[in-house]
């Protein structure tokens, strides 16, 4: 279960009792509710499921993280497809 | 171990929308319920036109009915998506479109203001196609009865000598071939129908394809077969041909182009791409050695400048199979249905 | 697209697939709970990219396949009633109850929409105030905020057309089963990361520590799930067993906190039936007492639904990761997607179902 899609915030509005935030998803976009990310901002880059930012991507740590992945592939012997 | 069977699901006595959605619900019915009605030798070929002998010459003949919703949408209408539709199943038996006819079944209440922009929109699509709207017919339902207009266009067209398309003539070693991005169409409807409030730049393919087809018959009269991926989608077309030419087709994920906001609009609601139906593009299958000249043929004419080779007929017959980009292989399933979006 | 196609990016599957050859001693059965996870990895083939020794076996994880028959049953009833208005996510519309499926109410004449948002449903709850408009909350942890959400709103309010038949079902719960069972096979498990990203892994911790085996929460895309596995097998070979974190860029150790403020506000744990396996003590969510005027369940009492599954299936043992999809006699002949006879060939995201739809034709070495 739990088909969340990252999308990037293009613009937020606060409606009082929740938050809203315009995502884009390369090139399409939605409205999605923002109340589970309180420090989500314009600019962030968030997991979207059923129209509900359920986490901000940690970019930080994504960069750490994907940055040991390269490195790994360029240690690994090149094999055939 | 003893096995019971489990009463099926009991009711199959009603229409389903599935049966509409080109899948394997729709061939169910076609095969239960029409052919065996039909029967005639024509019929059961399942072209998606009908190629008859008349007067000495070979006619195609086609009919199609449009119910889309939104009827106005970026790219088109159901206007014009009438005429394009028919023209193209013409086109795909390698006929040359020459007249429509519309019928229309309007429901009461519907703005006269809206019909006109149809019909206007139909003019339009017919004259880029060349062909005339020569017959019709209007019939009036009751409010309620309807959703605004339901179009259906039948067309006629002439084969000419020497070109014989069919989608049972796939041979193995042949090249598959497609004439651009996929999933265009579905994904702009999707992104205006009321509710999932997806909001993009997407616009619907919707073309004449009769064009196309001519630039490729003139490069090369060597083409085993030609389809529209409509409803169902590439996935849905390609299983079509496997089945009634009795092959596989073996295609590769990284030659199949969509454009990002389709993808985009596909990753939101969770479908995939080669179920998302298209307007405009074509499948054509050729023997391996005019591949190249196909693809440069289309690339020429502007409905084609996407154009690639996207893989072979061969392997498993009647399974469609893609080779990721991973170098794995996974089956291009037929659905049955109509995609729907998930959230799983 | 960012954050998704770099974690499709073949040069480092292959990467992470020879390092999981390279790192391999031994026999590992391994498995993924999240349906979403078994999706992919059906999807990308990422069985052929593995040694042989690395088998992948699928758990529960998808809510659609687990959600009782008695509740598909009701929620069938409930959507054939006139004047009703039943919303779904689109996922359900196909599974079979013991009759009927919603897709069937649909064409008998009931009033069945999709939905992609719980807030769709609260959107037309408020444009047919005269009309019951009842939305089918299944799902993980990870939609339990959203459809918490929509039942705290519509008390808000007072929106007193709208109500929700809820089926939510625990992760954790399911893992001690599986671990718990004495003809238990895994070794080590790959944890839901968007349940995660929800909850967070402290759940996951005591699971690791209780059972001696290592969890790695993963994400999901097929990057995310080889290196997942790339992770338990070092653990394994490593002769470890802890939580680790694969799924770093959207899963924390505490998840989110207004998340789970909303669900505490509204739900309350709760036993629940899992279609194909059985009972699961406090497996599952339903809606406290001060919601009670929004729950579909307790309105529209529906009364003791007995059903029975088919003898034939063994959703069960396939989802305890006991049996695999080609094991049953009935895969693929008189079990199909399109007739479907138990759990797990029911939605695309079952074990029997993804391997079926993208898988079929490969001879059985594994996964």
């Amino acid at each position: 279960m739990c088909l969340a899609v990252p999308g990037k915030i293009l613009e937020t509005t606060d409606l009082g009792i929740s938050r809203l935030g315009k995502v884009d998803f390369g090139g399409v976009t939605r409205q999605v509710q923002l109340d589970f990310v309180p420090e989500a901002q314009t600019g962030d880059y968030v997991l979207v499921h059923v129209g509900f930012a359920i986490s901000k991507v940690a970019e930080e740590e994504a960069r750490r993280t994907y940055e040991l992945l390269r490195q790994l592939a360029e240690e690994m012997p090149e094999e055939p497809a | 171990m003893t096995f019971t069977c489990p009463a099926p699901i009991a009711a199959k006595d009603k229409v389903l929308l599935g049966h509409g959605s080109g899948g394997k619900l729709s061939a169910e019915l076609m095969r239960e319920l029409f052919l065996p009605a039909f029967a005639n030798p024509v019929l059961s070929r399942l072209e998606d036109q009908a190629v008859l002998e008349i007067g000495g010459g070979r006619l195609a003949f086609t009919t199609d009915s449009f119910v889309v919703k939104p009827l106005f949408f970026r790219g088109g209408d159901i206007g014009s998506l009438a005429v394009h539709g028919t023209v193209n199943d013409l086109a795909m038996g390698g006929a040359q479109p020459r007249a429509l006819s519309a019928a229309f079944i309007l429901e009461e209440g519907f703005p006269l203001a809206d019909l006109r922009r149809v019909v206007d929109s139909m003019a339009q699509a017919a004259k880029r196609a060349g062909v005339s709207i020569v017959t019709g017919d209007t019939k009036v339902v009751e409010r309620g009865s309807g959703d605004g207009v339901y179009i259906n266009t039948a067309g006629i067209g002439v084969v000419a000598d020497g070109v014989n398309l069919s989608a049972a003539h796939a041979r193995p070693g042949d090249a598959v071939i497609l004439s651009g991005a996929i999933g265009d169409h579905g994904a702009a409807i999707l992104t205006q129908r009321e509710g999932l409030e997806l909001e993009g730049a997407l616009e619907s393919d919707s073309a004449p394809l009769n064009g196309l087809v001519e630039a490729v018959l003139a490069a090369t009269r060597e083409v085993r077969a030609m389809r529209d991926p409509t409803r169902g989608g590439l996935a849905s077309a390609l299983n079509e041909i496997a089945a009634q030419s009795g092959v596989g087709i073996a295609l590769r994920e990284e030659a199949i182009a969509v454009h990002a906001p389709v993808r985009g609009a596909c990753e939101v609601l969770g479908l995939d791409p080669l179920y998302v139906a298209n307007e405009g593009k074509m499948i054509a299958i050729v023997p391996a050695e005019q591949a190249d000249l196909v693809v440069r043929a289309m690339r020429q004419h502007p409905l084609g400048a996407e154009a690639a080779q996207i893989g072979t007929v061969g392997g498993q017959a009647g399974l469609v199979t893609m080779r990721t980009a991973f170098g794995t292989t996974r089956i291009v399933d037929m659905l049955a249905g109509d995609q729907l979006p998930r959230i799983c | 697209m960012r954050y998704l196609d770099e974690y499709r990016d073949a040069g480092l599957a292959r990467a992470l697939a020879a390092r999981i050859r390279a790192r391999v001693t031994g026999s590992w059965t391994l498995m993924e709970i999240c349906g979403g996870q078994t999706h992919t990895i059906m999807r990308y083939g990422l069985p052929e990219l593995l040694p042989p020794g690395i088998e992948l076996v699928h758990g529960p994880g998808c809510p659609v396949c687990v959600t009782p028959l008695e509740t598909v049953d009701r929620a069938i009833e409930i959507a054939g009633r006139p004047g009703v208005i039943f919303v779904s996510y689109g996922d359900m519309l196909r599974v079979p109850g013991s009759h009927s499926d919603l897709f069937r109410v649909k064409a008998a004449g009931g009033d069945v929409r999709v939905a992609y948002s719980p807030m769709e449903a609260l959107k037309i709850a408020r444009q047919n105030p005269e009309r019951p408009v009842v939305f089918f909350g299944i799902g993980f942890e990870t939609t339990a905020p959203a459809n918490a959400m929509a039942v705290w709103q519509a008390k808000r309010e007072g929106l007193r057309n709208f109500s929700m038949l809820v089926s939510h079902v625990l992760v954790p719960p399911a893992i001690r089963l599986i671990l718990g069972s004495p003809s238990n096979r895994v070794q080590g498990f790959i944890a839901p990361g968007h349940v995660c990203s929800v909850m967070g892994y402290q759940e996951y911790e005591t699971l690791s520590r209780e059972f001696r085996l290592p969890i790695v929460v993963g994400g999901f895309e097929p990057v995310d799930l080889l290196e997942a596995i790339a992770m338990l097998v070092e653990q394994l070979e490593e002769g470890r067993a802890e939580l680790e974190n694969q799924y770093s860029r959207s899963v924390t150790r505490s998840g989110s906190e207004p998340a789970r403020r909303i669900m505490d506000e509204v739900f309350e744990v709760t036993s629940r039936q899992w279609r194909g396996i059985g009972p699961i003590a406090q497996s599952g969510y339903r809606l406290r007492e001060e919601y009670a005027a929004y729950d579909a369940e307790r309105i529209f009492g529906a009364g003791e639904i007995q059903v029975q599954e088919p003898a034939e299936c063994i959703a069960a043992l396939v989802m305890q990761g006991l049996k695999k999809p080609v094991d049953c006699p009935a895969f693929g002949t008189r079990c199909t997607p399109e007739a479907p006879m138990g759990a797990s060939m029911v939605s695309s995201e079952g074990a029997c179902a993804a391997y079926y739809s993208y898988r079929r034709h490969i001879p059985e070495a594994q996964g």
